[in-house]
């Protein structure tokens, strides 16, 4: 592919030393949280970083590869189904579960993908079609009485590793947040990797990378399925965590917008957006419903503002806007 | 057998022309501003509250409120466009759409914080009843509803057709650049488009206010079914999204009379799904501009 252009990475020139410390001392921050936090803080966190590793799922293809999905409630909930119904009516380990989860809706993803970039759907037709897929499931698992109909799954407790269910919160605490680590090192790695940047090429412009001989398909495919992978396993701690899945719970459009929020106020298409963003919503959220729960709405109206306020001011997010900032600082 | 098919029919082209004036008004938009926009059904929701608080407020008429709601969803459109949208119209396509969902988000939410999630009905006594047609029975409000959404869709039609400003939308939606050559303010012509579409859905939401319930999230299959119809007729097709509508209307009816629970929504999405797929211009095949 020839030498492309080293893209601009400020925060690399800062000193190597004190950003290690400052890591150091997060890594033990998050680590050491479950001893001192009170139970609610607790879930709050467990949240937080659910919510994030969420978000970073949906970023591996709408931001890294420009694939801008309105449906990932379809994967999620793929993820949570399986898992929840294996479970419940086979009584099969959701070790296991988790996995069939996985596959089933890596193998969604790679079909919707395969028909949507076939046919040459993209920009809005990409996001509607996402969207009439997940309705399609949640409408679908409604009618249908052997998967839970419109009642949804309810998870008897029996607590153990091998059910993956535990007493202590921390236990979710530490899963959720190596899951998020894991996907974000993933994120890392396929930054560097020719993969992440034939994807980047991809969003940046489809035809400029095919003539350049990038194989776009495989590469979008490629893009959907991991990302599709990823997003059913916070389906499935979802479920272990919450032990109730219902349609709308799973494949509702709020799960799809979930997905897509802390990127944008973060910024798609970095490790630290979907991260940053979830770190500023979802306790913003908890705290909202905390203190005007009793006004019916009004959280989310703040998040609708949010919205609007990141679009129109911060089009590139929390982390193109430091960025910037910091490339201003230092020429 | 035969009556009940008949009968369903016919309530789905009459509701089908409710589907193609909110599709009008969806495609519209996108097709100058090339914007997939999420509020439509938050508009069509505060057009059905308006009727409901002229009549329950203020005594007056549904129907006589409607060129109120009207003005009332154009400026609400308008500001929408000209403060929010206009500003980003050159950002990435997903940017704007995002944008139209938070203003959904904050449209909805003030409703339910407003009005309560209670679901409304207007008992409005003339109304009640339904005008034999032969073997068929033509409920009243439908059957009014469908007129008006037509006039409605006829006048807008004959604006576009006929009149200065609307060659300069259609001029718009064409060549943005070529239109701004020619003199044409793009600006204040996307400020109309969006107003003229908000105006459709709210006029559409009061037509309906009638004979269905109001509450704060009826507008999402309204906005659904939306996508679902301008997509079938052609983004950016006017009489694409015409027959759309009345298409969808009818399917929708005679799936409900077939087919068990909710599995009618079901249909609807799958002919979505296939039209996006094999002939993602739609059924009346209007070239791709742009």
């Amino acid at each position: 592919m020839g030498e492309a252009p080293a893209p601009v990475r400020a925060l690399s020139a800062a000193p190597k030393i004190p950003l290690a410390l400052g890591g150091l001392v997060l890594a033990a921050l998050v680590l050491g949280a479950p001893l001192v936090a009170t139970p609610y803080l607790l879930r709050i966190l467990i949240m937080t970083f659910y919510g994030a590793y969420l978000a970073q799922s949906w970023n591996l293809v709408g931001g890294y590869a420009g694939q801008f999905s309105f449906g990932h409630a379809t994967f999620f909930g793929l993820g949570a189904y399986a898992t929840a119904l294996l479970f419940a009516k086979g009584g099969i380990t959701p070790w296991l579960g988790m996995l069939v989860g996985a596959i089933l809706a890596t193998g969604a993803g790679v079909f919707i993908g395969f028909l949507s970039f076939r046919y040459g759907l993209r920009g809005p037709y990409f996001a509607l079609v996402t969207l009439a897929f997940a309705e399609v499931c949640r409408i679908a698992v409604t009618n249908w009485r052997a998967l839970g109909g419109a009642m949804g799954v309810l998870i008897p407790l029996r607590q153990s590793l091998g059910t993956l269910q535990f007493s202590e919160p921390a236990a979710y605490y530490y899963i959720i947040v190596a899951m998020t680590a894991g996907i974000s090192m993933l994120a890392l790695v396929l930054e560097r990797s020719r993969l992440g940047i034939s994807m980047e090429a991809v969003r940046e412009d489809v035809d400029a990378a095919e003539a350049l001989g990038v194989d776009t398909t495989r590469t979008r495919l490629a893009a959907m399925g991991l990302s599709a992978f990823c997003t059913a396993l916070a389906g499935t701690f979802y479920v272990q965590f919450f032990s109730y899945v219902d349609p709308h719970l799973a494949f509702g459009i709020d799960v799809s917008i979930a997905a897509i929020l802390p990127n944008i106020i973060g910024g798609t298409g970095t490790v630290l957006g979907p991260l940053a963003g979830s770190a500023i919503l979802v306790p913003l959220g908890e705290w909202m419903r905390a203190y005007l729960g009793g006004y019916r709405g009004v959280h989310l109206m703040v998040y609708g503002a949010i919205l609007v306020v990141a679009i129109v001011f911060l089009p590139r997010g929390l982390v193109g806007a430091v960025r910037r900032w910091w490339g201003a600082k230092r020429p | 057998m035969l009556l009940l098919l008949g009968q369903a029919a016919v309530t789905g082209l009459l509701t089908g022309a409710v589907y193609a004036l909110v599709a009008v008004g969806l495609t519209l938009i996108f097709g100058v501003m090339r914007v997939v926009n999420f509020a439509h059904g938050a508009l069509l929701m505060l057009g059905m509250y308006a009727a409901y608080w002229f009549h329950v407020l203020l005594g007056v008429n549904p129907y006589l409120s409607l060129p109120v709601t009207f003005i009332l969803l154009f400026a609400l459109g308008a500001v929408i466009q000209r403060g929010l949208l206009q500003p980003i119209l050159a950002a990435p396509q997903h940017n704007q759409l995002l944008l139209t969902l938070g203003v959904m988000l904050i449209i909805e939410n003030l409703a339910l914080f407003l009005w309560s999630p209670d679901f409304r009905t207007l008992r409005i006594g003339w109304l009640e009843g339904a005008i034999p047609l032969g073997a068929l029975l033509l409920n009243k409000p439908r059957l009014i509803a469908f007129a008006g959404a037509l006039v409605l869709t006829a006048a807008l039609y004959l604006f576009l057709t006929f009149t200065e400003l609307g060659r300069a939308i259609r001029a718009t939606a064409q060549d943005r650049t070529g239109a701004s050559l020619v003199g044409v303010n793009v600006t204040r012509i996307n400020t109309l488009t969006f107003g003229l579409g908000a105006a459709c859905a709210g006029v559409a939401g009061a037509l309906i206010t009638p004979y269905l319930y109001t509450a704060p999230q009826v507008g999402h299959v309204f906005l659904l079914y939306g996508f679902v119809v301008v997509v079938l007729g052609g983004l950016g097709s006017f009489t694409g999204a015409l027959a759309g509508g009345l298409l969808i209307g009818i399917g929708e009816s005679l799936g409900a009379a077939l087919l068990p629970g909710s599995l009618k929504e079901l249909v609807v999405y799958l002919i979505f799904i296939l039209v996006l797929l094999f002939r993602p211009t739609g059924l009346f095949g209007v070239p791709h501009r742009g």
